[in-house]
C-alpha cells in the first residue's frame, strides 16, 4: 500500500574503496548535501547522511575513515567506513574566505595516524585522522595570501602551498607537513596578474591565466626559484576570443582549457613548451588521473557519438594510446555526460581493468564496466521541484482478434508456469517469470484506472529538468522525459507544473497533459518557456520560448471544448497573457472579462496588491492575447515594523461538503467559505532572523486574513513575543499556522476559524417556511458579510518543515493535518485537536459532538506517524490528492527520499478494511444456510409427528 | 569529557553530576573568545553505553542534533557527544531527531554578559538541566500491535455472536422444551394453536402444507 524510495542526488565527488577484500564500495557526496556509501556491485546504499541545508560538502576523501570537508571549509568530519557512524568532528577557524581544499597526503604517517591537510578560510590546518585533533595551523590570511593549491612533494613530508596576494603577487611556501615548520618562502610578482583556476601539471609547475584571459602563464617554482613563462593562446593556433577558462584537473603534464564551446588538451613538453594535444567539443568529459600499479597513471575521456557514449581510458601523458576503449548504448533521455570517475580492478589474468562511474545531465548515476551498464540510479528524484497527478487510462473493453490469440497463448503459458510452480517443478527462471506475471496482474500496479481511484500517475518535475511519471501503486517510473533544450536558451530552469488538459467529460480521446513553466535564466524577468507533456506517453507535445516573462501563472476555472484549461501568465510589466492562444479561448475569456481578479505579494516591499483586467495591450504589434491590467487595491505594511514572511491561500480544487456546522446546542453556525481568502503573516524585521536572535519584547507576529477581491482585511491578530518561520495551511473556513513563541521558548500552533454571521438568523424555522431567508442569495465578495472568528493556540513540540491537510473527493470525511517534523517524519494530527471550541471541561453534549478537553499542547502519538519508522530525509513538501473513494486520501511526501501512502482520516467507513476476513463471512453464511436446512427438516419431522398423534 | 574541550576556544562544558539534576538551573563555566561560543552536550540513548554499537537499542549513527529548527545539523560521536561551534549569545533551541525515541527540545541560553554562562532547560517538562545530557522522554512505537489470532476474538466479533446465538437456538431450545413438564407442554401447545402463532415450519414456503 505504501512505498518508500531512497535517493542521494547529483553526485559531486566520488571516492572508490576497492583495495581490500570484502565489500567494494564508492563513497559519494552530492549536491543535496548527502554523503553516502554505495555498493559497487548493485548501487544500493550502505549508509547515508543528509547534512544541514547550509552544510555544503566541499571535499571528500578516504583516510582510514571517510573524511568530509563542508560548510565552506569550516567543518571537518570523519565517518566510519563500514557503518557510517561519525567518528569525530572538528571545527576549523579562520578569518577570511578562501577556496576550501582537502588533501590527504600519501605516506605521511606517524604511528598509524595519517595527516589530513585542509586549507580553508585563509589558513592551512593539519588534522590528525584518528581523533580530529588540529596538530598545527598556519595563517596565510595575515600575509593576505589566498591559497590556490596545496601540493605534496614526491611523497615526502614536504608540502608546497602556493597562492596569490592581490592578483599579481605569487607566493610559494615550502612547509614541513609534520610540524608546520616553514622551510622556505619565495615570492615573485607577475605584471599581467592572475585570474581563474590553476591547473597543476607537475609537483612544481602550474598553469594559470593572466587577467586578459589570452595568455597562459606557466609558473614553475622548483629549486627555490619562481619562474614565469607566457604563452599566447594565439601562438597555439587557437582563437582566444570569448570565454577562456582553465578547468581544474589533476593530470600529470597535461591540462584542459575551455574556450567557448570546445576544449583543448594542452601538454607541457620536456622543454617547458606548451603544445595542443587534442581538441574536442565541450560535451567531452575527462576524469581525474588515477594512479594504479607502481605509479602508472590513467584517465578516462568520455565522448558522445550519436546515441552512443565512447569511454576511452588513456595512460597518463600519452594521448595516442588507449588502455580501454568501450562504447555503450545510452538512453538519450539521460542527456549529456557531466562527470566521470574511474577506478581500476585486477582481472583474473592479472591485467588491469577499469570501471567508470558516470554522472549524467539528468543527475542519474551509472556504473560502466566492460562496455556494459552494471547499474544505474535515477537520482534526479532527490530534487523534486513540483508534483501533480494524472489519471491513468480507462480500461479498454473492445479487444481485437489478434490480441485474443496472443493473450490466449500467453494465458496458456502462464497457467503452465503456475502449474509447474505448484508441482515444484519450476526452475529459477520460471519462478521469476511467475513472479513477474503476478506483479503485472496484481491489482495495485496495473496501468489502468481503478474503481476507487487509488491508482494514479504522480508527475514530478525535478531540478535536472527531467519529468518522471511514478505509478502510485508501487512507485516505479512509468516514463521519464528530459525536457528539450532549445538553442535560444543556455541555462533554462524549470519552475512549476500545471494540469493543462484533463479530459473527463468531453474530448475523451485526448490524452491528459501537463504544462511545464520554466524560465531562461535565474532572474524573474527572464523570458518564460512553456512545454506541454502528454502524461500517458511521456512525449513532449509542444514547447515555446516566449518573449515575455512569467512572474505568476494562474490557472483559470474555465476550459475550452477540448478541456484545455485556460491559463493566464503575468509578466514583469504587469501585463497578462492568455494561453492557449486560440480564438475559442479568447471568446471564453471575453465573457468572464470582468470577473477575473488576482493578487500579488511583493514580500520585499511589503505590499499586497489586487488586480483586474483593464483592456487589450496597446503596442505596435497587435496581440489579441495580451491584456493590460489595473491595480484595484493595495495593502502596504509598514516596513519598519512588519515584514511579510508567509502568504498562503486555499487550494483551488478543494471541495467543501457543507457550509453549515451544527453544534451541540442544536445551533447552526455558517462557515465563511471563500475561495479568495489569503493568509498573510508578518514579523518584526528585527525578529526575522533565526530563533533566539531577537528579544521577546521586540518580536511580534501579526497574522491577517485578507479577501483578495476587495482587499478587505477580515481578521487581524498579533502574537507578541513570537517569530517565524511560519508554516500555514488554509482550508475550508480555517487556517492553522505554526510559529515560535520566544517567551515560552516553544513552538506553537494556532487555529483560527471564520464564521459568517449574516446567515446566522436563518435558523428561524418560520422564516425558512415563509421564504424570508437569504440562503439562496449569491455569495459574493462585494457583499460585506458580518463575520466572527474564533481562535485557539496550543504548544507543539517539534520544528516543522512542511504542513498539509488531507483532501477527499467530496469533503465529507474529517480532516487531518499532515505535519512534516524536523526528524523528517510525517505526523497525522486530527483537526479535532485544533478546534477553537475546545474547553477545559466540555459539557456532555459537547463531548458527544467529539470535542476534546483542552490541553496546553498538541499530543504526539507515535502510531499516528504516517511514515511509521521510516524517514523522508530532507523533507520538503507533502502533497495530498483525493481518491475517488470518499474516505481515502493519497499522500505523497518528497525530499531526498520519496514516500507514498493512503490515508483514511475517519477510518475506511465506505469500504472493508484489508484485514477483513472473507473466510469468516463465508463460513457464517454456509453455517446459517446449513442451520436453516437442519431446522427445516427437524421442524417438518416434528410437524409430521404432531399430525400422526 | 576531555574529548570535547580539545579545540582552543571551547567555552562551555557541562560538568557531569547526575545527582544534582533536581536543581532547576545550571551553571557552566568556560572561557570566552571573540569567535563566538560553543555548545557541547551529550545524547544518551538506552543501551548505548551498555551494549556494543549497532545494537538495536542505541544506534548513534542515525541520530541528528538540530539547532534552531535546521540552522545547523550535527551528528553524534560514538560516545554520544555533540557540539555546536561559533554560536552567538542568546537563546537557542536544540532538538534531537532519533527514530524510535521522543526527545524534548532543549532551550539553551548563552549569556552575553557573563561569557560562557550557559543555561539549559527541557521545554516540554520545563525541567532545568545541570548538564547538557539529553535523554529520551519515551520510546515510540510506530506500529499498532496486531492482535494475535485467538478463538475469543472470533467469538466476540458480531458474526461470532450471531453464530453463537444461532447455535443456542438450534441446540439448546429443543433441550429446554424436552425438560418441560409434558402437561405444561401440552397446555402451552394448545394455547399456541388457539392463538395461531405460526411455527417455524409455516414460515418456510413449501414446508407449511399440512
Amino acid at each position: 500500500m505504501d512505498w518508500h524510495q531512497q535517493y542521494i542526488g547529483k553526485v559531486k565527488h566520488a571516492v572508490f574503496h576497492t583495495q581490500k577484500t570484502g565489500r567494494k564500495r564508492v563513497v559519494v557526496s552530492t549536491e543535496e548535501n548527502v554523503i553516502a556509501s554505495l555498493d559497487l556491485r548493485h548501487g544500493e546504499i550502505f549508509w547515508r547522511h543528509v547534512l544541514g541545508i547550509n552544510d555544503v560538502v566541499d571535499g571528500i576523501d578516504i583516510a582510514l575513515d571517510v573524511i568530509t570537508l563542508s560548510s565552506d571549509g569550516s567543518t571537518l568530519r570523519a565517518w566510519n567506513l563500514p557503518d557510517g557512524q561519525m567518528v569525530w568532528e572538528s571545527f576549523l577557524r579562520g578569518s577570511k574566505h578562501s577556496k576550501p581544499l582537502l588533501l590527504v597526503p600519501t605516506n605521511l604517517k606517524v604511528d598509524k595516524d595519517s595527516l589530513i591537510l585542509v586549507s580553508s578560510k585563509g589558513c592551512l590546518h593539519a588534522v590528525s585522522s584518528i581523533d580530529g585533533e588540529i596538530l598545527w595551523t598556519r595563517d596565510f590570511a595575515a600575509e593576505s595570501v589566498e591559497v590556490q593549491q596545496v601540493i605534496q612533494l614526491d611523497e615526502s613530508d614536504q608540502i608546497y602551498v602556493v597562492g596569490y596576494a592581490g592578483s599579481s603577487q605569487f607566493h610559494a611556501y615550502q612547509i614541513n607537513a609534520m610540524n608546520g615548520e616553514l622551510l622556505n618562502h619565495e615570492t615573485a610578482a607577475f605584471s599581467g596578474g592572475f585570474v581563474g583556476d590553476v591547473a597543476l601539471v607537475s609537483s612544481d609547475t602550474l598553469v594559470t591565466l593572466d587577467t586578459t584571459r589570452s595568455i597562459l602563464v606557466t609558473v614553475s617554482f622548483k629549486n627555490r626559484k619562481i619562474a614565469f613563462q607566457e604563452t599566447h593562446l594565439s601562438n597555439l593556433g587557437e582563437d582566444s576570443s570569448g570565454m577562456v577558462e582553465i578547468l581544474p584537473s589533476s593530470l600529470t603534464g597535461m591540462f584542459t582549457v575551455k574556450i567557448n564551446n570546445y576544449k583543448l588538451f594542452i601538454r607541457l613538453t620536456s622543454e617547458d613548451k606548451l603544445e595542443v594535444v587534442h581538441k574536442v567539443d565541450h560535451e567531452t568529459v575527462v576524469s581525474d588521473a588515477l594512479v594504479f600499479s607502481e605509479g602508472k597513471e590513467a584517465f578516462a575521456v568520455v565522448e558522445h557519438g550519436g546515441s552512443k557514449v565512447d569511454i576511452t581510458v588513456k595512460p597518463g601523458q600519452d594521448w595516442n594510446n588507449n588502455l580501454v576503449q568501450e562504447s555503450i548504448e545510452m538512453d538519450h533521455q539521460r542527456g549529456l555526460v557531466h562527470k566521470v570517475f574511474i577506478n581500476n580492478y585486477l582481472r583474473t589474468d592479472r591485467s588491469h581493468g577499469f570501471r567508470a562511474l558516470i554522472v549524467m545531465e539528468d543527475h542519474s548515476l551509472l556504473l560502466v564496466q566492460q562496455g556494459k551498464i552494471v547499474w544505474n540510479r535515477e537520482d534526479a528524484l532527490a530534487s523534486i521541484i513540483d508534483v501533480t497527478t494524472s489519471e491513468l487510462p480507462v480500461e479498454k473493453e473492445g479487444v481485437s482478434v489478434a490480441k485474443v490469440e496472443h493473450s490466449l497463448f500467453e494465458w496458456l503459458k502462464g497457467h503452465m508456469l503456475k502449474l509447474k510452480g505448484t508441482l515444484m517443478l519450476a526452475s529459477p527462471e520460471d519462478v521469476a517469470a511467475i513472479q513477474a506475471i503476478r506483479l503485472k496482474s496484481s491489482e495495485k500496479s496495473k496501468m489502468t484506472r481503478d474503481h476507487n481511484g487509488f491508482r494514479k500517475l504522480l508527475i514530478v518535475l525535478t531540478k535536472a529538468r527531467k519529468i518522471f511519471a511514478l505509478h502510485s501503486g508501487d512507485g516505479r517510473v512509468v516514463w521519464s522525459l528530459l525536457l528539450h533544450k532549445s538553442e535560444a536558451c543556455d541555462s533554462p530552469t524549470e519552475l512549476n507544473l500545471y494540469q493543462w488538459q484533463t479530459p473527463h467529460h468531453h474530448a475523451m480521446d485526448e490524452n491528459p497533459s501537463v504544462l511545464v513553466v520554466g524560465r531562461c535564466g535565474v532572474s524573474s524577468k527572464a523570458p518564460a518557456i512553456l512545454s506541454f507533456v502528454d502524461t500517458y506517453t511521456g512525449k513532449e507535445l509542444n514547447s515555446f520560448d516566449l518573449v515575455h516573462s512569467a512572474v505568476q501563472v494562474m490557472p483559470l476555472p474555465f476550459t475550452d471544448s477540448t478541456e484545455q484549461r485556460l491559463h493566464l501568465l503575468v509578466d514583469d510589466d504587469r501585463r497578462i497573457h492568455l494561453y492557449p492562444k486560440t480564438s475559442e479561448a479568447i471568446s471564453i475569456f471575453q465573457q468572464e472579462f470582468s470577473n477575473i481578479y488576482w493578487y500579488s505579494v511583493e514580500a520585499d516591499n511589503g505590499i499586497i496588491k489586487g488586480h483586474a483586467v483593464k483592456s487589450k495591450c496597446a503596442g505596435e504589434v497587435l496581440d489579441d492575447f495580451c491584456f493590460e491590467t489595473r491595480v484595484l487595491w493595495s495593502i502596504i505594511f509598514p516596513m519598519e515594523s512588519e515584514k511579510i514572511i508567509a502568504a498562503v491561500s486555499r487550494k483551488q480544487n478543494e471541495v467543501v461538503h457543507t457550509q453549515a456546522k451544527v453544534t451541540s446546542e442544536q445551533d447552526v453556525m455558517y462557515k465563511y467559505i471563500s475561495k479568495n481568502l489569503l493568509f498573510v503573516a508578518t514579523v518584526a524585521p528585527k525578529a526575522s532572523g533565526h530563533i533566539g536572535s531577537a528579544d521577546p519584547d521586540e518580536a511580534w507576529l501579526v497574522v491577517y486574513l485578507i479577501d483578495t477581491i476587495t482587499g478587505r482585511i477580515l481578521h487581524r491578530m498579533t502574537h507578541h513575543g513570537a517569530q517565524g518561520p511560519v508554516h500555514a495551511v488554509l482550508s475550508e473556513n480555517w487556517v492553522v499556522y505554526h510559529y515560535f513563541n520566544l517567551r515560552a521558548h516553544r513552538y506553537e500552533m494556532s487555529v483560527t476559524e471564520i464564521y459568517d454571521q449574516s446567515r446566522a438568523e436563518n435558523k428561524d424555522v418560520l422564516k425558512l417556511v415563509l421564504g424570508k431567508h437569504n440562503l439562496t442569495a449569491p455569495v459574493s465578495s462585494y457583499s460585506r458579510p458580518e463575520i466572527t472568528t474564533k481562535s485557539q493556540t496550543y504548544f507543539f513540540t517539534h520544528s516543522v518543515k512542511a504542513v498539509a491537510v488531507t483532501s477527499t473527493a467530496k469533503g465529507i470525511t474529517s480532516k487531518q493535518l499532515l505535519i512534516g517534523t524536523i526528524g523528517d517524519q510525517v505526523l497525522a494530527l486530527d483537526k479535532r485537536f485544533l478546534d477553537p471550541r475546545r474547553s477545559i471541561n466540555p459539557t456532555q453534549a459537547e463531548k458527544e459532538e467529539g470535542i476534546i478537553p483542552l490541553a496546553d499542547s498538541l499530543p504526539i502519538i507515535p502510531q499516528s506517524y504516517v511514515t511509521h519508522s521510516l524517514k523522508v530525509e530532507g523533507l520538503r513538501g507533502i502533497l495530498t490528492v483525493p481518491a475517488k473513494l470518499e474516505s481515502t486520501t493519497l499522500v505523497f511526501a518528497y525530499g531526498v527520499d520519496l514516500f507514498y501512502t493512503r490515508l483514511a482520516p475517519s477510518r475506511t467507513y465506505d469500504s472493508l478494511t484489508e484485514d477483513f476476513s472473507y473466510a469468516l463471512l463465508l463460513l457464517t453464511i454456509v453455517a446459517l444456510v446449513a442451520a436453516i436446512f437442519v431446522t427445516w427438516v427437524l421442524s417438518e419431522k416434528k410437524e409430521l409427528r404432531e399430525k400422526w398423534r | 569529557m576531555a574529548s570535547i574541550i580539545r579545540s582552543k576556544s571551547v567555552l562551555s562544558v557541562f560538568f557531569i553530576n547526575l545527582f544534582l539534576s533536581l536543581v532547576s538551573s545550571a551553571v557552566a563555566v568556560s572561557s570566552g573568545s571573540g569567535d563566538g561560543f560553543s555548545i557541547s552536550g551529550r545524547v544518551k540513548l538506552p543501551g548505548m553505553s551498555l551494549k556494543a554499537f549497532g545494537s538495536p537499542g542505541g544506534k548513534a549513527s542515525n541520530v541528528k542534533v538540530v539547532l534552531n529548527g535546521g540552522e545547523h545539523v550535527t551528528f553524534l560521536r560514538p560516545d554520544g557527544y555533540f557540539s555546536f561551534q561559533n554560536m552567538s549569545a542568546g537563546t537557542h533551541l536544540i532538538e534531537v531527531a532519533a527514530i524510535g525515541y521522543f526527545f524534548s527540545p532543549v532551550r539553551v541560553d548563552v549569556s552575553a554578559r557573563h561569557p560562557g554562562k550557559v543555561q539549559a532547560a527541557l521545554t516540554e517538562t520545563r525541567r532545568g538541566l545541570n548538564e547538557l545530557v539529553l535523554e529520551q522522554l519515551r520510546e515510540e512505537q510506530y506500529y499498532e500491535i496486531r492482535e494475535p489470532f485467538s478463538i475469543m476474538s472470533l467469538v466476540k466479533s458480531p458474526m461470532g455472536l450471531m453464530m453463537g446465538f444461532m447455535l443456542v437456538v438450534v441446540f439448546l431450545m429443543p433441550k429446554l422444551m424436552e425438560n418441560m413438564d409434558p402437561e405444561e407442554m401440552r397446555r402451552a401447545q394448545e394455547e399456541m394453536r388457539s392463538q395461531g402463532v405460526p411455527s417455524l415450519a409455516n414460515l418456510i414456503p413449501g414446508a407449511g402444507r399440512s
